[in-house]
């Protein structure tokens, strides 16, 4: 009975029970009066551009036309398509880009460990400069400094099976008629996408390396030297023993370096390339619809950020697994 | 087998290190040859086929951007004024006595570190071809920096009672710096819209990397609470700010605050993108600080409350310091980050460093100027962002207050 008590009566805004209510209480007030006001005031000035929220744009022709379209497309065809056509090719760079990054990551990464002291410094040197440099910097400097300095025509780097020019990289075969290049059979790139993926790979296999050479440093010293005194050769050593080891250590840090990815894919716009937020970008400009135009980015952008953890969840679980 | 001690010749330290098997002698030389053709190849290009003249005319448009001629002296005595308050910071950094390091006034990084500014203020100039007075300003900024750090050093230790007074300076001058590049207080205002080049990069990654911290370790705090309304709130946030990517929050700044506020109250264009970066490097460095709450023992925090300190009291003297020297690597890390995004201003339209340079060779005179104005700003950057790096492991080493001796 704490009313029987004597003592000290403790008022009721010192009480330990209810202190955390009123805190919340305080809280919720002021959110609600923070977003009551943001609303109201977006309600408010829409209604005064007469831009309230309708999704009825959507469907009306785009107009403009989406360079490399990976799904067809023409300016006729209505805004959805347009966009969607962006999210197809942001979708493209991400998956060839993570690709290229974790392959470059692995080895720069593993070279860490290698035992001539030269390919070590490479691969510090190489993380060293990259990381401390812009991405945005290195796009453009992929962009204009290295592809579209390529030479055309007769000029034009030719290697078996490869030609690089100035109107695009052709994989395959490829003739020079009338001083342009044709491709014959095989795969054309143009410059601008070589530009982006060249860059995000590099740029990402950078923090990529540094997550593989953590997880392999993770691996105990013995392990190494089991595997040696078991007769194993240094590569066998390092892609039987000490990678699938190192693996539940990298997983999780990759994980985070694929979202980065997925997200700094946005920076296409720098190098030419049409992605999803350049269509964006040329829709907001047309159209004015600058809220929904917004939503659709962030929302595509949550839902790559979301599938690419779901898969990479999955993998973690594939590697956790083995362990006893 | 045991290894027999062996003198370890120069000799053999080379062919262990570079030519231990075959295969390692074969990437050996296959990579030295790669360097050196890619060393010579750079090297011919800089010393014969570049022009730098686009750096050389430019070099106040890249620093200052728009920035008023007649407004510039302003910018020369922040410039003055932070030369001295370095100079008395790094003196009296020094002269603090620090257990199992011999106090030296003049350490050996410290004569390196001032023979690399004298050489800096000296060459610098003379490589952009500045005028004379110039040349002498630099000059005389150099000397009062080393002259201050002398100062410091000399009378520091002696003044024990000034010492609170140095915490003050730092924020004294950043306002005090706002006042004289934005004016007020008398002096002519200059719009946000006329700084540009390096200030803007510079200011605007200083403004957010001010604000986002304190904001960060709310945010960081509010993840850890018991109170549900207050962890989900900074969830929300945090997994909201990490998903976007940079460039579709500064879209979303530049295009919907507008519509968000009453009109005419949405700040200039510039504000909006310095708060956008602010609220973007709060979500990642309260992760940050999150691990280093993380990784603290929960007995830290009972021992301060069975000891009768207040929530706010356990945390503010226990708890966040403790986390922070934890959290600090990852924090410098999105510091650096904070930097380099800088450059996604010019994205927008704003004239940062990279904004300007991208204006600069839209001019005729420099078109194809490409690979110099590029390499001039990754250099620049690189810089800064290596400086950072080194400083924070630097400051990792000093916090060290792990429980094992220090080497005497």
């Amino acid at each position: 009975m704490r009313s029987a008590s004597p003592g000290p009566v403790i008022p009721w805004w010192r009480d330990r029970r209810l202190i955390p209510w009123l805190v919340q209480g305080a809280l919720a007030v002021v959110l609600l009066v923070v977003v009551a006001f943001l609303v109201g005031n977006l309600v408010r000035n829409l209604t005064a551009a007469g831009l309230l929220l309708s999704w009825q744009w959507l469907g009306q022709p785009a107009g403009f036309d989406v360079a490399e379209p990976l799904l067809p497309f023409d300016a006729g065809m209505p805004y959805w398509r347009g966009l969607l056509t962006g999210l197809v090719n942001t979708l493209r760079v991400v998956l060839l880009g993570l690709v290229g990054a974790t392959l470059l990551g692995t080895l720069a990464g593993s070279a860490a460990f290698s035992s001539n002291a030269l390919l070590r410094a490479l691969a510090r040197g190489y993380v060293e400069l990259i990381r401390n440099i812009p991405l945005l910097l290195q796009l453009l400097f992929w962009y204009f400094v290295v592809f579209l300095a390529l030479p055309n025509g007769a000029q034009a780097i030719q290697l078996p099976g490869l030609v690089l020019a100035k109107s695009g990289l052709y994989l395959g075969r490829a003739a020079l008629a009338d001083g342009v290049w044709q491709l014959q059979s095989g795969l054309r790139i143009t410059v601008e996408f070589a530009a982006l993926l060249t860059g995000l790979v590099v740029f990402s296999g950078a923090f990529i390396a540094e997550v593989v050479r953590g997880g392999i440093a993770a691996v105990p010293a013995g392990q190494w030297e089991a595997a040696r005194s078991l007769g194993l050769a240094p590569a066998q050593t390092m892609g039987r023993i000490v990678l699938p080891q190192a693996l539940r250590v990298i997983v999780p840090g990759l994980n985070n370096q694929y979202i980065s990815l997925a997200k700094s894919s946005s920076l296409a716009v720098a190098c030419g390339y049409t992605d999803l937020y350049s269509v964006a970008e040329t829709t907001l400009n047309q159209t004015g619809r600058a809220v929904e135009v917004v939503l659709i980015l962030l929302g595509s952008y949550l839902v790559i950020d979301l599938l690419i953890s779901a898969v990479m969840n999955g993998v973690n679980r594939l590697v956790q697994l083995q362990e006893r | 087998m045991v290894p027999i001690p062996q003198p370890d010749s120069a000799w053999r330290r080379v062919r262990r290190q570079l030519f231990a098997s075959r295969l390692d002698g074969l990437i050996t030389v296959v990579l030295l040859v790669l360097l050196l053709s890619a060393a010579l190849g750079i090297g011919h290009w800089a010393l014969s086929q570049a022009q730098w003249a686009v750096i050389q005319v430019n070099s106040t448009l890249f620093t200052l951007g728009r920035y008023p001629l007649e407004q510039q002296w302003r910018l020369w005595l922040l410039t003055a004024l932070l030369a001295g308050a370095s100079g008395l910071s790094w003196g009296l950094l020094r002269a603090e006595p620090r257990a199992g390091v011999n106090a030296r006034p003049w350490p050996r990084n410290d004569r390196i570190a001032v023979l690399l500014l004298l050489a800096l203020a000296l060459l610098l100039p003379a490589a952009l071809q500045l005028t004379a007075l110039i040349h002498l300003r630099w000059l005389a900024l150099a000397v009062l920096l080393v002259l201050a750090r002398w100062a410091a050093g000399r009378w520091g230790p002696l003044r024990g009672r000034w010492r609170p007074l140095v915490g003050l300076l730092w924020p004294v001058l950043y306002l005090l710096g706002m006042v004289l590049i934005g004016g007020g207080l008398g002096l002519s205002p200059v719009p946000p819209g006329e700084w540009g080049g390096l200030l803007l990069t510079l200011l605007s990654a200083s403004f957010a990397m001010l604000l986002c911290f304190p904001l960060g370790v709310l945010l960081a705090l509010g993840r850890r609470s018991a109170l549900p309304l207050l962890r989900w709130g900074s969830v929300l946030y945090i997994e909201f700010i990490r998903g976007a990517p940079l460039i579709t929050l500064l879209f979303l700044g530049q295009n919907i605050l507008g519509f968000l506020l009453p009109g005419g109250l949405a700040p200039d264009r510039v504000w909006r993108a310095a708060w956008v970066l602010t609220f973007f490097s709060a979500a990642y460095v309260a992760e940050a600080v999150r691990a280093g709450l993380v990784a603290l023992p929960p007995g830290q925090l009972e021992a301060a409350r069975s000891l009768g300190l207040a929530m706010p009291q356990a945390l503010v003297h226990v708890v966040i310091p403790q986390a922070l020297r934890v959290a600090l690597p990852a924090m410098v890390g999105q510091f650096i980050i904070l930097l380099q995004d800088t450059t996604l201003l010019s994205l927008i339209g704003l004239l940062d460093l990279l904004g300007i340079a991208r204006t600069v060779m839209a001019n005729p005179a420099f078109l194809g100027r490409n690979a110099e104005v590029y390499l001039v700003l990754a250099l620049l950057f690189w810089c800064c962002c290596a400086a950072l790096g080194l400083g924070s492991r630097a400051l990792e080493t000093r916090l060290n207050t792990s429980h094992t001796p220090a080497k005497a």
